[in-house]
């Protein structure tokens, strides 16, 4: 214990001697004698009050429970956490008019946008089939790691007087938070499932592997979402620069292109940082398991073939009138990326299972300083 | 010898405002340190309780006195756990609520939405919540507005509620911070007799409250303080109070000689009806 700030000797001897304002008079005459402990009881103990606390088994009051107890403790308030997510998803609509319906009409305007632009306004394909579907996957998976970070950063300042008042473990909240996104994130897939369907991929059995992907992805948010919010609650600037970081986070994940024909060969290191960036992991798994263009069109895929490798090269994706025939062809070139895509999921399980551990750890060490504000 | 509660070890509070002066905001101010013109803006640092210690025990009201700006709710919030000590420390037995002045715990959410979170959140089973339901929402008597959002109630029905809540489950320490400044007489007998219960049932309760009446009544034991520090602790409530009045040039309260009690009283009327 540093002794940083005077005092007479451990159980703080009162310093009599206040003056009481615009009076002039003591406003503490000498009842405290020195030696006095400021113990509200007659019989003062002979003992430090430190070891008077550890006698009687109390513990320090600003007191951090160790990992596994901490665990327990936030899995006796389940319950806690699955209502304040329903509770914080039914304020949040509200206010609106149309109320849960936002919950669907959020990600089908959402679709509508990129369809207006890239499907009408711009015929931009870049060398993929069914960019659309494409690009819709991309958005909404993508869209549930965003939308989980960003509320999260400020969980702990939107339930402050929740945390004054009440003692639980603070990582409920950033739970329910993903959880909120959770729910958000499965009715977008319907609303996905169908735009895929509509634009004539085929319902496969591969459809079933984008479960175990967003649940991956589930978890990397937790992780990311209990870091994010420990640092929006200590440093004010961070939900400031969060939503500049996140769409940096879009543009070099892939959502709007296919990192394997980015024409950066120069820098190999670049290229495979940004295929195993969890986001572009995660967003790959889900196009791989709903895209039947997606999965047969991945360079690599079928055994290689000069003559239909150049043709893809030459009419569907170098050339300025792209050749729809030919986009599936980029299937009989090598894979170009620097990542063997069987990895994909060991990568994906990886960076769940970091995001997790780092993001629990993070957010524990700082449980007793959430109610600072 | 009565079983401590709550001990508090020469406990220092330390605030740390950062860009005192207020001209942090501003763009010029942020570009001219940005250039180096101008040192980085000052870390000002408030010590807002100075090296307190005391004792509570089980069973205890402890009322806390002083003008604003003592360190009354930092005391309290540094007991719940909220503020870390800068040096010294607080120990306390079981889990401590805090009453604040805030009224809601969710604003945005309905009052029964607030009633089963705040169960819940202290860990009660759902079927628990489920029992208390009644008891709580019939205590506050906001029956009426229970499926409003809080952010609807007068401060007055919030902060019955949230008495109501934090009140529900027999509390190991309760913390009450003005919570109960802006109830009505009604509410201020129940409030009365619901911390009289908590104490016959082994709670400690601490009691922030400028209606020095309110004080008097409630509270076997009274801390005065002044600049985060202690000027006057005991048992002897009403002498502390008479002193704490007679210190903030306020006239003298007429009591009863023989019973000590006051004179004049509306509060202790309302209460022992």
């Amino acid at each position: 214990m540093n002794n940083k700030y005077s005092r007479s000797r451990l159980h703080g001897r009162i310093v009599a001697g206040i003056r009481a304002h615009g009076t002039g008079r003591l406003a503490a005459p000498g009842e405290l004698r020195a030696g006095d402990v400021g113990v509200l009881s007659p019989e003062a103990p002979a003992e430090s009050l430190a070891q008077l606390a550890r006698r009687h088994g109390l513990r320090p009051s600003s007191y951090r429970p160790s990992m596994p107890a901490y665990i327990r403790e936030l899995w006796r308030r389940w319950s806690f956490i699955v209502a304040f997510a329903t509770a914080r998803n039914v304020a949040m609509y509200t206010e609106a008019k149309l109320g849960q319906l936002w919950q669907f009409l959020t990600p089908l305007l959402n679709a509508g946008v990129y369809f207006l632009i890239f499907g009408v306004l711009l015929h931009i394909n870049r060398g993929i089939p069914n960019y659309l579907a494409f690009l819709v996957t991309g958005v909404f998976v993508f869209n549930f790691s965003q939308r989980a970070f960003i509320t999260t950063s400020s969980v702990v300042t939107d339930s402050l007087p929740l945390i004054r008042a009440l003692q639980f473990p603070r990582a409920a909240l950033p739970l329910a938070y993903v959880m909120i996104e959770f729910e958000q994130m499965l009715l977008s897939m319907v609303v996905l499932a169908a735009i895929v369907l509509a634009t004539g991929e085929p319902l496969t059995l591969y459809w079933l592997l984008a479960i175990p992907a967003l649940l991956l992805q589930t978890i990397f948010n937790v992780g990311v979402g209990l870091f994010v919010a420990r640092l929006g609650a200590q440093v004010n600037d961070f939900s400031q620069l969060l939503p500049f970081l996140m769409r940096t986070w879009l543009y070099v994940s892939g959502v709007l292109y296919q990192i394997s024909t980015l024409d950066l060969k120069d820098h190999p290191g670049v290229v495979t940082l940004l295929e195993i960036n969890p986001a572009a992991i995660y967003i790959t798994l889900v196009r791989e398991a709903l895209l039947t263009t997606q999965r047969e069109s991945t360079p690599g895929s079928k055994p290689y073939n000069a003559a239909n490798c150049s043709l893809w090269n030459k009419q569907g994706h170098l050339s300025a009138a792209q050749d729809v025939k030919y986009q599936a062809y980029s299937a009989y070139c090598h894979y170009v990326g620097y990542v063997n895509p069987d990895k994909f999921w060991y990568i994906a399980i990886g960076w769940a299972a970091f995001g997790l551990v780092v993001g629990f750890w993070f957010f524990w060490r700082a449980e007793t300083r959430y109610g600072r504000g | 010898m009565a079983e401590p509660m709550v001990i508090v070890d020469d406990l220092h509070v330390v605030y740390r405002v950062y860009g005192a002066g207020g001209d942090r905001g501003t763009a010029a101010t942020v570009l001219l340190r940005a250039l180096g013109r101008k040192t980085r803006g000052s870390i000002r640092e408030v010590h807002a309780i100075r090296g307190i210690s005391f004792i509570a025990y089980r069973g205890d009201a402890v009322g806390v006195i002083g003008r604003n700006g003592s360190g009354k709710t930092t005391l309290l919030r540094a007991i719940a756990g909220l503020l870390p000590p800068e040096q010294g420390n607080v120990y306390t037995a079981g889990e401590a609520a805090l009453l604040g002045v805030n009224a809601a715990l969710l604003d945005d959410l309905t009052g029964e939405r607030n009633v089963v979170l705040g169960c819940l959140a202290r860990g009660m089973s759902r079927q628990e919540t489920k029992q208390r339901y009644p008891d709580i929402v019939q205590f506050s008597g906001v029956e009426d507005f229970i499926d409003l959002p809080m952010k609807t109630y007068s401060s007055g029905m919030g902060s019955r509620l949230r008495f109501a809540i934090a009140a529900a489950k027999s509390q190991d320490v309760l913390l009450i911070d003005e919570a109960l400044a802006t109830g009505d007489a009604e509410f201020r007998v129940k409030s009365h007799n619901r911390i009289q219960e908590l104490r016959a049932q082994a709670g400690t309760v601490f009691l922030v409250a400028h209606n020095l009446e309110e004080v008097e009544l409630t509270c076997n034991r009274v801390i005065w303080m002044e600049r985060g520090q202690m000027v006057m602790q005991g048992e002897d409530v009403i002498s502390i109070i008479d002193k704490y009045i007679e210190a903030s040039g306020g006239a003298p309260v007429l009591r009863d000689p023989v019973t000590r009690r006051r004179v004049k009283s509306q509060t202790a009327e309302a209460v022992k009806t």
